[in-house]
């Protein structure tokens, strides 16, 4: 007997599924499974909720780390190790809320398991498929390489999340972008990431729910999914997601939060489901070819602004709309490049290879490959490896990985978002120009004045040698 | 949250494209714990010729005259024209916190980034969507007329000149017209529902008991 139900979309399930109230418009509550919080977004939110004189709705769907404020040397001085007293009081502010509302796992500056909220989320089993996962920072969008229904928030929902385990949304539109066939050797999920918002631009998403599929998507690890997802808020896409299979499941079990036994054989049954019904409509489709996509190199100050490795700086010139040519033109301005240079001729002063986006075991493990056996050249005043989280620069450190980098001259940095948005020490000074693993390149992100190329670690790891970018699929 | 009713003001042009949240207010003013005091802040980078840090004495900052808000036409302006994908980038709420601050209470723009436009709701900013042509003319007449000024009505959803020589419609949600209008608190809403929350809670809990705990 034929179904009577519509064939569902990923995205369609995962709404469905949460769904605790609905208007007739269309303004929907929705139970939220999930909710991380860290140091930043979250102050203002239990000021809120204690001035409201309201209690967390449910304590055990908060996880917690401090991550984004927190030094990334130092350790070993203790409390005393986060000068900057700002950030020590947001730091501060956080381990007050948490002691005084409660979390079901909390990651506290110093923790040996503390790390960047998006890596620690999978890395605990804390982020499970199926669930909605929510927390006041964009590149929430990571934990949909789980099939979870996974996004960025604002600070009043962060207290609205607190007060009512729910958020007010209204449904996205779905597009999937597939990839099909097999990526070359030296081209990473991070690439592939680039290309697509190369070729949808930073607004290609906005309104829409991605989901990511093709056998090239398919053949990507749990930590490349990762990847993929966590920029998704880069193409303008609130939440990206994949669906389930044996890798997802391979990846949970075991992990503290996950269930066990069995809880977890039922878990696993349900989780299976997790995947877009045959026959499913999206609004749009995206579709890129996997043996085209290069390695990438984003060369002005947006995601969308972004090229091969072998392709040129590009000529204003040849835009023919003039709001893009002004955006060129200023974007080379402050980038302090010119037209039609070649990518690989852009010299490099420092070089980050951290964030959610790359700072997981893989990644790590790619770029020591490059560097192993060789030294950052001489032109490059700072080379730092800042690993996701504790556990995953132990198992760095178990592996030997942390001194193919010093050998090799790279700083061995403790876990935090670092460099990547520039709170704590590690920035760029104006003028500086990085080769980073991280996720944005806008204007003053690594520190006011700095210039940012965003590529992938094993691009980073080639440029810290080389001094300038090099097409990593003709490194020896 | 401040209700959003008419506003009648000055009208400022941003004039460029994918403004994100970095540059609407710089990170190292997130390590703030309230909500308040991002006005002198906002566009650091753009509106000061030295680099901001919290704490600094903003007063006695070199501006730098080409900025557009540093002009003297603009001061005081509570209306903000500017391109698309306004406000793209992260999630933090201090963006509009900020233009808020400043004395913003309405953005003019033909898109949004998603976070953005939801948080402006939040905090009493109306991001208005109009289309292309419409901003396009809207850049034009705020550099051809000084003291350009723009009436934007909520209830009626229109943005129009004070000559009434002009006025475009906007569509908005009619749920966050409603809270704009009556500075609803959505908590407090939400609130109302707590049963059909709670029965909500047990039923998962039952049937995905590995969620919970
Ligand atoms: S690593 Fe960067 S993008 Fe990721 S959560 Fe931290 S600051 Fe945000």
């Amino acid at each position: 007997m034929a179904s009577l139900v519509a064939p569902q979309t990923l995205y369609d399930k995962l709404w469905a599924s949460h769904v605790v109230h609905a208007e007739d418009d269309g303004t929907t509550l929705l139970y939220v499974d999930r909710h991380l919080v860290h140091e930043v977004t979250s102050p203002q939110a239990y000021e809120g909720l204690k001035l409201a004189g309201r209690k967390v709705w449910r304590v055990d769907s908060v996880v917690a780390p401090a991550d984004h404020n927190t030094p990334t040397t130092g350790w070993e001085r203790g409390i005393a190790g986060l000068e900057d007293p700002t950030s020590r009081l947001q730091v501060e502010t956080l381990d007050a809320n948490i002691r005084a509302h409660g979390a079901r796992a909390y990651f506290p500056f110093l923790d040996r398991n503390q790390g960047i909220v998006h890596v620690i989320g999978p890395e605990q089993g804390a982020t499970l498929p199926g669930m909605t996962v929510v927390c006041g920072d964009s590149h929430t969008s990571t934990h949909g390489a789980f099939a979870c229904l996974a996004h960025g928030i604002g600070t009043s929902e962060v207290e609205h999340v607190l007060a009512t385990q729910t958020l007010v949304a209204k449904k996205s539109r779905n597009m999937l972008v597939l990839v099909e066939g097999a990526l070359a050797r030296g081209v990473t999920a991070k690439d592939v990431a680039l290309a697509i918002i190369g070729k949808v631009g930073t607004a290609g998403g906005t309104g829409f729910a991605i989901e990511y599929g093709g056998s090239a998507v398919r053949a990507l690890s749990m930590e490349g999914r990762m990847t993929l997802c966590n920029m998704s808020i880069e193409a303008g896409a609130r939440c990206g997601m994949i669906a389930v299979d044996d890798r997802t499941i391979e990846y949970l079990r075991g992990r503290p939060l996950a269930p066990r036994g069995e809880l977890w054989e039922r878990a696993v049954a349900h989780w299976r489901t997790l995947r877009s019904d045959d026959g499913a409509r999206f609004d749009r489709e995206v579709r890129l070819a996997a043996a085209e996509i290069k390695p990438q190199v984003t060369w002005g100050t947006s995601p969308e602004m972004v090229l091969p490795v072998d392709a040129r700086v590009p000529d204003p010139d040849r835009e023919k709309d003039p709001v893009r040519r002004e955006g060129i033109e200023r974007a080379l301005a402050y980038m302090g490049l010119v037209p039609n240079m070649p990518l690989t001729n852009i010299r490099i002063d420092k070089v980050f290879i951290g964030s959610c986006t790359n700072s997981r075991i893989e990644d790590l493990r790619a770029a020591a490959a490059i560097v192993r056996g060789r030294h950052v050249a001489g032109s490059v005043k700072l080379a730092l490896v800042v690993p996701g989280s504790g556990p995953v620069k132990r198992q760095a450190e178990k592996e030997g990985l942390d001194r193919v980098f010093k050998d090799a001259g790279f700083e061995w940095r403790e876990p935090g978002c670092s460099m990547c948005l520039a709170m704590n020490a590690d920035r760029l000074e104006p003028g500086e120009r990085s080769a980073s693993t991280s996720n944005r390149n806008f204007e003053g992100r690594q520190g006011a004045g700095g210039r940012t190329h965003l590529v992938s670690p094993e691009m980073a790891a080639a440029a810290a040698v080389a001094g300038h970018f090099v097409d990593v699929r003709q490194w020896r | 949250m401040e209700k959003f009713t008419t506003l009648n003001g000055l009208v400022a042009p941003l004039d460029r494209a994918n403004v994100d949240t970095d540059q609407i207010i710089p990170k190292q003013f997130l390590k703030s714990i309230r909500r308040t005091g991002f006005g002198p802040n906002l566009f650091d980078s753009w509106r000061y010729l030295n680099t901001g840090e919290p704490g600094m004495d903003n007063a006695r900052r070199p501006l730098n005259p080409d900025f557009v808000l540093n002009q003297a036409r603009y001061q005081g302006a509570s209306i903000l024209v500017a391109r698309a994908n306004f406000g793209c980038g992260s999630s933090r709420e201090h963006a509009p916190w900020a233009l808020l601050d400043f004395g913003f209470r309405c953005v003019i723009a033909p898109s949004y980034g998603d976070i953005f436009f939801n948080n402006c709701f939040k905090n009493g900013l109306l991001p208005v969507v109009l289309t292309q042509a419409e901003v396009e003319r809207l850049f034009h007449d705020v550099a051809a007329f000084p003291g350009f000024r723009l009436t934007v009505d909520l209830a009626q959803q229109l943005v129009s000149y004070p000559d009434a020589s002009r006025a475009f419609r906007f569509e908005i949600d009619p749920f966050r017209k409603l809270c704009l209008l009556e500075g609803l608190d959505e908590i407090g809403l939400t609130l109302r529902h707590s049963d059909k929350i709670h029965a909500f809670e047990e039923r998962r809990r039952a049937e995905q008991p590995w969620l919970f705990g």
